[in-house]
C-alpha cells in the first residue's frame, strides 16, 4: 500500500448534526403539551431512529407511534403529531384522517383532536393548499422540522430521500435542490466555511448557485457567524448521479455492498431474518464503524471475508478458552468483567456476519452463475463480446430471472455502448414486455428520458459498419477493438482515465493497490476516479477532456491559489463528497480506500444510499394490480 | 447637598420623597377633563368631561381629544367624531384605547392616527356600558366593562379580542358600590362589592362570596384599589375606613379611619408600601402606610394620580411630580447620622473634593466594607433623578474603587450607561420620566420601541449605537421603522423617498425592504413599493408582496430566479386560480422550470389535467403515457381497452411505432386473456404473455399456448425454455420427453437437465445426458452428480481444465474419484 507522506487528519464529528436535529425535534414535540401520538410518514421510521430513540420520544410525551397509511383508524389519545415529507399524497391521507376524526367528534364519539403536522425537511406552500382544499386547514397546526443530513456512520451522511433521483432527474422538479443547498449550509455552520467547491453536473451546479445565495437568508446572521469559524472541511464535491450511471449499475462485490444488495441496509441498520440468525424474530443490527468486526470486513472484497471471519472465530474461541487457564479469583473476575462481555458481543456479530455470508453465497450461486453475470458485466465495461452479452440477457428473460437485474444489465449495455443498435433495442424491449408484462412499457419511456436505455444513434452504427468489412452480417458480429474506428463515449472516457486496469495478473484482492478492487479489479468507479483526478491538481485540468466527452457541465469555486497553496492546514485534506441522486456502498468503499492511500479523509454525503436495483426501482412505473 | 433629605417625609419607619419631574408645558385645567395616563412615564390623554361641560355649555359640541407627553408637550389633538366615550386608556404598546358606551373600542396610535376598532360584542352593545376598567396583565392589556344590566364583560387581550361574560352577582339590583379587576396567576377575576358583601367572579362563570376581616361593621365598600403588582388591595368604606390587605383578602395589614364620608376621587397605591387617596373637592392627598402612619399633602389645583411599579406620579396643572418611598440604599447613604459604608464613602469623597485630610479618616473607618460602600454608591446613583446627585454618588463610587484592588468594573460602567440613557429620555423634549427600577421592569428593547413609537428615531439609533446593540436588532430595525414612517409622508415624491431611504439604509443587515414596501402599498403607493422592492435581496420576501401587487409575472420570474420551489409553487397555484386555463398554460409554457413544477403538481393532484396539458402542447408521447396510466386505474376491461386504444392513437401521432405496436399487442393479449378466462374459468388477466403461456402449458393446454406463440411471434428459443420449465414444474415428465423429441432443441439439451434438477428429478435428467453437446457434457454430468463419468469424458476429451473442474466438485465421500482423476492427470501430463 502506498504510504502517504502526510498524516491524515481527523474526521470532523458529524454526529453533531444528530444533536442539532435532536434538539429541534424535542422542541417540536414539546410544542404540543402532554401526551400525544406520533404518526410517521413512510420512510421516516428508520431515519428518525438515528436521531432519537423510543426512550427520548417517550420522555417528551409520545404515547404511541404509528405509520401513516391509507384507510387506517388510529385509536390513540386526543393529541396527535404527524411527521411527514411534504408531498401531496401524504397531506391528503392526513386530511382524510382529520376529517374522519372531525365527524367522530361531531357525533360526540370522541374528543376533538388536537392535530399538528410537521413537515420535514421543510414546509411547502402546496401542502397548505391541499389542506385548504380538503377543508381541514383550520383544524391543524403546521410546522417544519429541518431534518436534512442524518449521520449514518462517522463518515456517511444521508438525506434519506430516495425520491430525489426520480423527482430531479426524471421529472425535472427542483423540489429537493433547496434541501440539498440548505443542508450544505448547515454543514458550513457546524464545520466552518469550505474553501474549495467543485460541482459536476447540472443539478450540482444548480445547488451550488442556490447555496451561494443562501447566506443572505436569515437576515445575514449566518454569513457573519461563520466567517470567524475555523474550517474543518477543505473541499466539497457535488456530483450528479447522472455523471456516472455505470458504477451503480454494476454488481457490487464488497461485503457491505453485497449486504445492501441482498438484505437491504436502511439508514445504516440491517435486519436479518431466520435464514441468517436462525431465530424466529428478525434481528436488527447497526452497521457502523463502532462494530469492530464489521469495520474490518465492510470494505473487503467478498472473497476475502470468509477467511477473515473464520480466523476471527478461532480467535474468539481461544478467548473463551482462556477461562480454563484462569488461576486466581482475581483473574476470573477480570475475565468476566472485561473480556467476556467483548467476547460475547463479538461472538454475536460474528455469528450474524458468517450467517449473512452464507446466505449471500447461496443466493448468488443459485440459477445462472454469479461469476457469469460478473463476466458479462465486465465484458460490457470493456466493450467486448456484445453478442454474447445480448444472448445472456435474452436467456435471463427466457428463464424469468429477477427482472430488475435484467433491466440493470440492459441499461449497462446501453450506457457502455452509447445505446443499443435499433434492431436489438426494439427486440430486447419487446421480449422484455412479453416476459414481464406490457406495463413495463412506461418504464422504458422513463429510462429513455433519463438516457439510461436508448437507441444507438445512426451515425454510430454506420461508422462501426464502415470500419468493419461487410454488409449486414457485420452488424451482428462481435465488434472487437481493432475493427472499430468508433468508440462509445464511455469507452473513450474509460480509456483516458484508465478505468479498466491493464495489469490483472498481479491482482491480489487481499492487498489492493487500486480503487478498482471494489469491482474485483475489473473497473474503477468513474465517480471516484474523477474525484481523485480533480483533487490531485485542485482543478478540472486533467479531467476536462473527459467531462467534455461525457458532456458533463462543471463548476468550481476556489480561493486565490497562492494563499491556498501556502495554507498548511490539515482541514484541506478533509473532503466532503456529496452525491445528488444517491451513491452505492462500493463507491463509499472506494473513496475510503483512496483516502487511506493518499492521506485524505472523506465524508460522503448523499441523498440516499442506493443499489442498482433500487435506482431502477425509483423510475419504474408501478401499476396497481 | 446637605439638603438631600429636605424633601423626605417620614412614614413610620421609612421615608417618602416627592420629586418634581417636569414643569408642565401645557396651559390646561385638569378640572375640565377626563384624564388617562399610561404607566412607565407614558403619555397623557385628555378629553372634555361631558358631565362638567353640559353643565356649562348647552348644545352638542364635539369634544376634543388631546394627547400630551409626560412633560405636558402637546403631541396631537383631534376632534372626537364617534360615539359617546366612557373611558380613555392606554395599552401596553402605548396605543390610545377609547371605549364607547356601545362597547366599541377605537384604537389610536400616540399621534392620534386611527389604527383599528373592535367591539365587545352585541350583548354589551345592547345593554350599554356604565363603567370601564382598563388593566394590564403579564404582557397584554385588557378591558373590563360593567353594563347597565350590572354584568361584567372582560376582554383579556385587546390584540385578540375575545370577550367573556363573568358570573352574575346574586341579587344585584343597583350598580355595584365598587369593583376592580385582579389579575393573578394568569387568571383575571373581578372583585365586586355589593354594599358590604364582596364577590369574586372568575372566568369560568363561577362566583365566590368573600369574607373580609374588618374590625367594625361595614355598610358599604365604596372604593377599592389593586396595587401595581396585583398583590395588595385597599378598600374604602362609606364611613371613611381604609382597609389595607392582600389581594386574596386573607391578610389584613392595617385599618385606618380617614373620618371622611366622601368618596375619594382617586384611591391609588404608591408602589407597594402605602396607599394614597385623593379628594378633588378638598384638594387633599392623604398617604397611609401599613402601620397607620400618615402624611398629608395639599394642592391648589386638581391633580391626577398614576400608579407606577415603584411609586406614584402626581400630575397637576403646573407640575408633574413623583412620589416614592426613599429606596433603602439611598436612605442609608443620606439619612442624617447614617454610619452605613455608603454614607461614609460619600462623605469621604466630599471631603476629598474639598482637599481635606478627613477623607482619609472616613476611608479608614470603612476599610473592610469598602466594596459594599462602592456598591451602595453605585446603586444609590441609579435611584437619583437629578444628574447632579447622580454624579456626586458616582464620583464617590469611583473614589472608593481606587482603594480596592479587584473590583469588576461592569456594574459601575453599566450604571453610568443606564443613567446616560435615562437622563436622555427624561429630557423634557422627549418626556419619558422613567426611574431605574421602571426601566429594568420595562426592559431596554421596549424603551427603544417606545422611542420609535414617539418618532424619536435619531435618539433611539444613538442609544443603540451607544449601547452597542447588534445592528439587526437595534439601529437597522429603527431605521426600517423610520422608512415606514417616511413612506407615509404623502407630500413627498416617490422618487425622493425611495432615494432617501436607500441612502440611509443601504444594505444594512436586518433591514427588510419588503416590510417597508408593504407599508408603501398599504398607504396606496404601489409605484414606491415596486421601487423599494428592488432593494430587497430575499426572494422569499419579495415574491408574496409582488403577488399582492398583482405583478404575478414578475413574481414568477423572481421566484424562479431564487430556485426555491416553494415560492414557485406559491406563484403558480396563485396564477392558476386567477387566470383562465388557456392563458395559464401559455404563461407557464415559456418558463421550463415552472412548467416542470406544474407537471409534477398535476402528476400528484390530477392525471386528467396533466393529460389536457400534454394535449394542448401536442406532446403525444406523454399524452399516450398518461392514457396508459389511466388504463391501470380503470376497473372494467372495456374501459381499459378504450384507454389503450386512445394511447395507441397518441403513439401513432407521436410516430413512436414501437410503442403503438406493443400497445396494440397488449390489447390483443387482454382480449385473449378474457376469452380464455370465460372458456377455461381460470384467471389469466394481468399476467404477462410469458406467464400466460407458462400457465397454459402447466395446465396442459398446449394448443392454446401454441396459438399465442404464433400470434405474438414468440421465438422458438423462448418458447422452448418456457415450455420445458413449465412442464418440469408441473412434473409432466412424459410430455417433456415427448416434447424433446418433436424436433431438434433450439436451446440444446442442457436446459432439460437443468429444469429436471431444479425440480429434483435426477432420474429424468440423466435421460438427456446423451443428447448434450460434447463441450458441455462434463458440466452436465457434474450437474446430475455423475462425477466419475464426468471425469472419464473429460479424460477422453483430454481436457485438463475440465478435469480440474470435476476435481473441485469432489467432496470427502468421492475419494475414489479423486484418486482416479489424479491418475488421469498424470497420464495426460505424461503423454504431453
Amino acid at each position: 500500500m502506498a504510504a502517504s507522506s502526510e498524516q491524515a487528519p481527523d474526521l470532523p464529528n458529524v454526529y453533531l448534526l444528530r444533536h442539532v436535529a435532536k434538539d429541534m425535534l424535542v422542541h417540536l414535540l414539546e410544542s404540543v403539551q402532554g401526551k400525544k401520538d406520533l404518526v410517521l410518514g413512510p420512510n421516516l421510521m428508520r431515519p428518525l431512529d438515528r436521531i432519537a430513540g423510543a426512550k427520548l420520544l417517550r420522555e417528551h410525551g409520545v404515547d404511541k407511534i404509528f405509520k401513516l397509511e391509507a384507510n387506517m383508524d388510529i385509536k390513540g389519545c386526543d393529541q396527535r403529531i404527524y411527521l411527514v415529507h411534504p408531498t401531496m399524497f401524504n397531506v391528503k391521507l392526513i386530511a382524510d384522517q382529520v376529517n374522519q376524526e372531525k365527524t367522530k367528534a361531531q357525533q360526540g364519539l370522541r374528543k376533538k383532536l388536537v392535530c399538528k403536522i410537521i413537515f420535514t425537511p421543510r414546509k411547502l406552500h402546496v401542502c397548505d393548499k391541499v389542506l385548504e382544499e380538503e377543508g381541514v386547514f383550520g383544524d391543524v397546526v403546521t410546522d417544519e422540522f429541518k431534518l436534512d443530513l442524518i449521520p449514518i456512520d462517522q463518515d456517511i451522511l444521508s438525506l434519506e430521500l430516495p425520491e430525489y433521483f426520480r423527482d430531479f432527474f426524471l421529472e425535472e422538479s427542483q423540489m429537493w435542490q433547496h434541501t440539498v443547498a440548505s443542508s450544505l449550509n448547515g454543514i458550513q455552520q457546524l464545520f466552518g466555511p469550505i474553501p474549495c467547491f467543485y460541482a459536476l453536473g447540472k443539478g450540482a451546479k444548480m445547488v451550488q448557485q442556490m447555496f451561494e445565495k443562501m447566506p443572505s437568508y436569515g437576515l445575514g446572521h449566518w454569513s457573519k457567524s461563520i466567517t470567524g469559524m475555523e474550517s474543518e472541511i477543505g473541499h466539497v464535491f457535488l456530483i450528479d448521479r447522472s455523471v456516472d450511471y455505470v458504477t451503480p449499475l454494476c454488481s457490487q462485490v464488497t461485503y457491505e455492498g453485497l449486504l445492501d444488495e441482498v438484505f437491504g441496509i436502511q439508514s445504516g441498520c440491517i435486519e436479518f431474518g431466520h435464514e441468517v440468525s436462525g431465530r424466529d424474530q428478525p434481528v436488527k443490527l447497526m452497521l457502523t464503524s463502532q462494530d469492530e468486526i464489521f469495520e474490518e470486513i465492510r470494505n473487503r472484497h467478498f472473497t476475502n471475508v470468509f477467511s477473515f471471519l473464520s480466523g476471527k472465530a478461532k480467535e474468539v474461541q481461544s478467548g473463551y478458552d482462556k477461562r480454563h487457564q484462569l488461576e486466581s479469583v482475581r483473574d476470573m473476575k477480570d475475565f468476566v468483567a472485561n473480556d467476556l462481555k467483548d467476547l460475547k458481543q463479538q461472538h454475536k456479530s460474528l455469528a450474524l456476519f458468517i450467517g449473512a455470508s452464507e446466505v449471500i453465497m447461496s443466493r448468488k450461486t443459485k440459477g445462472i452463475d454469479f461469476e457469469e453475470l460478473l463476466r458479462v458485466e465486465y465484458n460490457m465495461l470493456e466493450g467486448v463480446s456484445r453478442t454474447e452479452s445480448i444472448n445472456y440477457i435474452e436467456e435471463r428473460l427466457n428463464r424469468q430471472f429477477n427482472c430488475l437485474q435484467t433491466l440493470r444489465l440492459l441499461c449497462l449495455l446501453s450506457l457502455t455502448q452509447d445505446g443499443i443498435p435499433p434492431k436489438e433495442y426494439k427486440s430486447l424491449k419487446t421480449q422484455f414486455l412479453h416476459a414481464e408484462g406490457y406495463d413495463w412499457m412506461l418504464t422504458f419511456h422513463n429510462l429513455k428520458k433519463l438516457g439510461l436505455l436508448k437507441e444507438q444513434a445512426d451515425q454510430h452504427s454506420y461508422k462501426s459498419i464502415g470500419g468493419s468489412k461487410g454488409g449486414k452480417g457485420a452488424k451482428m458480429a462481435v465488434p472487437s477493438f481493432g475493427s472499430l474506428t468508433w468508440k462509445s463515449s464511455f469507452q473513450t472516457a474509460s480509456k483516458s482515465l484508465k478505468l479498466i486496469p491493464k495489469d490483472t495478473e498481479n491482482l491480489d484482492l487481499r492487498f489492493p493497490t487500486d480503487m478498482s478492487y471494489v469491482f474485483g479489479g475489473a473497473y474503477t468507479p468513474l465517480s471516484c476516479k474523477l474525484v481523485e483526478q480533480i483533487l490531485n491538481k485542485c482543478s478540472f485540468e486533467d479531467v476536462d477532456p473527459v467531462l467534455k466527452t461525457l458532456s458533463i457541465p462543471r463548476f468550481s469555486m476556489m480561493p486565490a491559489s497562492a494563499r491556498f497553496k501556502a495554507d498548511p492546514n490539515k482541514y484541506l485534506r478533509v473532503v466532503l463528497v456529496y452525491f445528488l441522486g444517491g451513491c452505492t456502498y462500493s463507491e463509499i468503499t472506494a473513496l475510503r480506500f483512496l483516502g487511506k492511500v493518499k492521506g485524505y479523509k472523506f465524508i460522503i454525503a448523499t441523498t440516499s444510499i442506493i443499489t442498482g436495483a433500487r435506482l431502477l426501482d425509483q423510475v419504474t412505473e408501478v401499476t396497481p394490480k | 447637598m446637605a439638603l438631600a433629605t429636605a424633601d423626605w417625609n417620614p412614614l413610620g419607619e421609612v421615608f417618602y420623597r416627592k420629586t418634581e419631574l417636569y414643569q408642565m408645558e401645557w396651559m390646561q385645567d385638569l378640572y375640565k377633563y377626563n384624564v388617562a395616563t399610561a404607566p412607565y412615564g407614558g403619555p397623557i390623554a385628555l378629553i372634555q368631561d361631558e358631565s362638567k361641560l353640559v353643565a356649562k355649555v348647552q348644545g352638542n359640541i364635539k369634544p376634543t381629544v388631546y394627547i400630551y407627553s409626560a412633560a405636558g408637550r402637546e403631541i396631537t389633538r383631534f376632534t372626537w367624531n364617534s360615539g359617546h366615550v366612557i373611558q380613555l386608556g392606554w395599552s401596553n404598546t402605548e396605543d390610545l384605547l377609547c371605549v364607547q358606551d356601545d362597547g366599541g373600542v377605537l384604537v389610536y396610535d400616540i399621534f392620534g392616527n386611527f389604527k383599528r376598532t373592535f367591539s365587545l360584542g352585541t350583548e354589551v352593545k345592547d345593554t350599554k356600558v356604565l363603567e370601564v376598567k382598563i388593566f394590564q396583565t403579564a404582557n397584554t392589556t385588557g378591558i373590563a366593562v360593567l353594563t347597565s344590566t350590572y354584568r361584567i364583560f372582560v376582554c383579556n387581550n385587546i390584540e385578540d379580542p375575545r370577550v367573556r361574560r363573568l358570573a352574575e352577582v346574586p341579587g344585584l339590583q343597583a350598580p355595584p358600590s365598587s369593583w376592580a379587576i385582579i389579575n393573578q396567576d394568569r387568571q383575571t377575576r373581578a372583585l365586586v362589592a355589593k354594599e358590604n358583601e364582596l364577590f369574586l367572579l372568575d372566568h369560568g362563570g363561577q362566583y365566590q362570596q368573600q369574607t373580609v376581616d374588618v374590625s367594625i361593621p361595614v355598610e358599604s365598600f365604596i372604593e377599592m384599589s389593586v396595587s401595581f403588582n396585583n398583590k395588595y388591595l385597599a378598600l374604602f368604606t362609606n364611613t371613611g375606613l381604609l382597609w389595607i390587605g392582600s389581594a386574596d383578602l386573607q391578610k389584613v395589614y392595617c385599618e385606618f379611619n380617614t373620618k371622611s364620608a366622601v368618596r375619594p376621587t382617586q384611591l391609588c397605591w404608591c408602589g407597594t408600601g402605602s396607599i394614597v387617596s385623593y379628594w378633588a373637592e378638598l384638594n387633599l392627598l392623604l398617604m397611609v402606610g401599613p402601620s397607620k402612619d400618615w402624611v398629608k399633602y395639599s394642592y391648589d389645583t386638581p391633580v391626577t394620580l398614576v400608579q407606577e411599579i415603584d411609586g406614584l406620579r402626581i400630575i397637576g396643572n403646573d407640575t408633574h411630580e413623583f412620589l416614592q418611598r426613599v429606596p433603602p440604599v439611598v436612605e442609608e447613604i443620606f439619612k442624617i447620622g447614617s454610619m452605613a459604608p455608603g454614607a461614609m464613602l460619600y462623605e469621604a469623597s466630599r471631603e476629598f473634593g474639598k482637599g481635606s485630610q478627613r477623607a482619609d479618616e472616613y476611608i479608614r473607618m470603612i476599610k473592610d466594607k469598602l466594596d459594599l460602600a462602592v456598591e451602595q454608591c453605585i446603586e444609590g446613583a441609579g435611584y437619583e433623578y437629578e444628574p447632579k446627585s447622580q454624579k456626586a454618588l458616582l464620583r464617590a463610587a469611583s473614589f472608593g474603587k481606587c482603594f480596592l484592588t479587584d473590583v469588576r468594573p461592569e456594574t459601575f460602567v453599566n450604571m453610568c450607561q443606564m443613567l446616560r440613557v435615562l437622563n436622555a429620555v427624561r429630557d423634557y423634549t422627549v418626556g419619558l420620566p422613567l426611574t431605574y427600577t421602571q426601566l429594568q421592569s420595562l426592559t431596554l428593547p421596549v424603551l427603544i420601541d417606545r422611542l420609535v413609537v414617539r418618532r424619536h428615531y435619531p435618539l433611539a439609533v444613538r442609544i443603540c449605537q451607544y449601547l452597542k446593540i447588534p445592528e439587526a436588532d437595534g439601529a437597522s430595525r429603527i431605521m426600517a421603522h423610520w422608512a415606514c414612517y417616511k413612506v407615509e409622508q404623502t407630500g413627498v415624491e416617490d422618487e425622493a423617498i425611495a432615494r432617501s431611504i436607500s441612502q440611509k439604509l443601504g444594505d444594512t443587515p436586518g433591514v427588510s425592504y419588503s416590510e417597508i414596501a408593504n407599508k408603501a402599498l398599504d398607504v396606496g403607493r404601489p409605484e414606491l413599493a415596486t421601487r423599494l422592492l428592488d432593494y430587497e435581496p430575499r426572494a422569499a420576501e419579495q415574491v408574496p408582496l409582488l403577488m399582492k401587487m398583482k405583478k404575478e409575472q414578475l413574481a414568477l420570474s423572481k421566484a424562479i430566479e431564487s430556485g426555491d420551489t416553494d415560492l414557485m409553487y406559491m406563484v403558480i397555484l396563485n396564477l392558476k386560480e386567477k387566470m383562465s386555463l388557456g392563458d395559464f398554460y401559455m404563461t407557464i409554457r415559456n418558463m421550463p422550470v415552472a412548467h416542470a413544477l406544474y407537471l409534477q403538481y398535476c402528476r400528484q393532484e390530477n392525471l386528467k389535467n396533466l393529460q389536457d396539458l400534454y394535449y394542448q402542447e401536442d406532446n403525444f408521447q406523454e399524452e399516450g403515457d398518461c392514457r396508459v396510466k389511466e388504463c391501470y386505474t380503470e376497473e372494467r376491461l372495456e374501459s381499459r381497452i378504450d384507454c389503450l386504444m386512445a394511447a395507441m392513437e397518441c403513439y401513432n401521432k407521436a410516430r413512436n411505432e414501437w410503442a403503438a405496436k406493443v400497445t396494440e399487442e397488449q390489447v390483443k393479449l387482454l382480449k385473449y386473456q378474457r376469452k380464455m378466462e370465460e372458456e377455461l374459468n381460470k384467471p389469466y388477466l394481468n399476467l404477462s404473455l410469458h406467464r400466460t403461456m407458462y400457465q397454459l402449458v402447466k395446465e396442459n393446454n398446449h394448443k392454446l399456448a401454441e396459438t399465442l406463440k404464433k400470434e405474438f411471434k414468440v421465438p422458438d428459443r423462448r418458447f422452448w425454455w418456457l415450455k420445458i420449465r413449465a412442464l418440469a414444474e408441473a412434473g409432466d415428465w412424459m410430455e417433456l420427453d415427448r416434447f424433446s423429441k418433436t424436433k431438434k432443441s433450439p436451446i440444446g439439451y442442457e436446459p432439460f437437465i437443468e429444469v429436471c434438477m431444479e425440480n429434483h428429478n435426477r432420474f429424468e435428467a440423466t435421460k438427456y445426458l446423451t443428447r448434450v453437446a460434447p463441450e458441455n457434457k462434463v458440466k452436465c454430468h457434474v450437474r446430475v452428480g455423475q462425477l466419475k463419468e464426468a471425469a472419464e469424458i473429460a479424460f477422453q476429451q483430454r481436457n485438463e481444465e475440465e478435469l480440474n473442474f470435476v476435481l473441485s466438485k469432489c467432496g470427502p465421500m468421492h475419494k475414489d474419484v479423486v484418486t482416479q482423476i489424479t491418475g488421469m492427470k498424470s497420464q495426460l501430463g505424461a503423454k504431453r
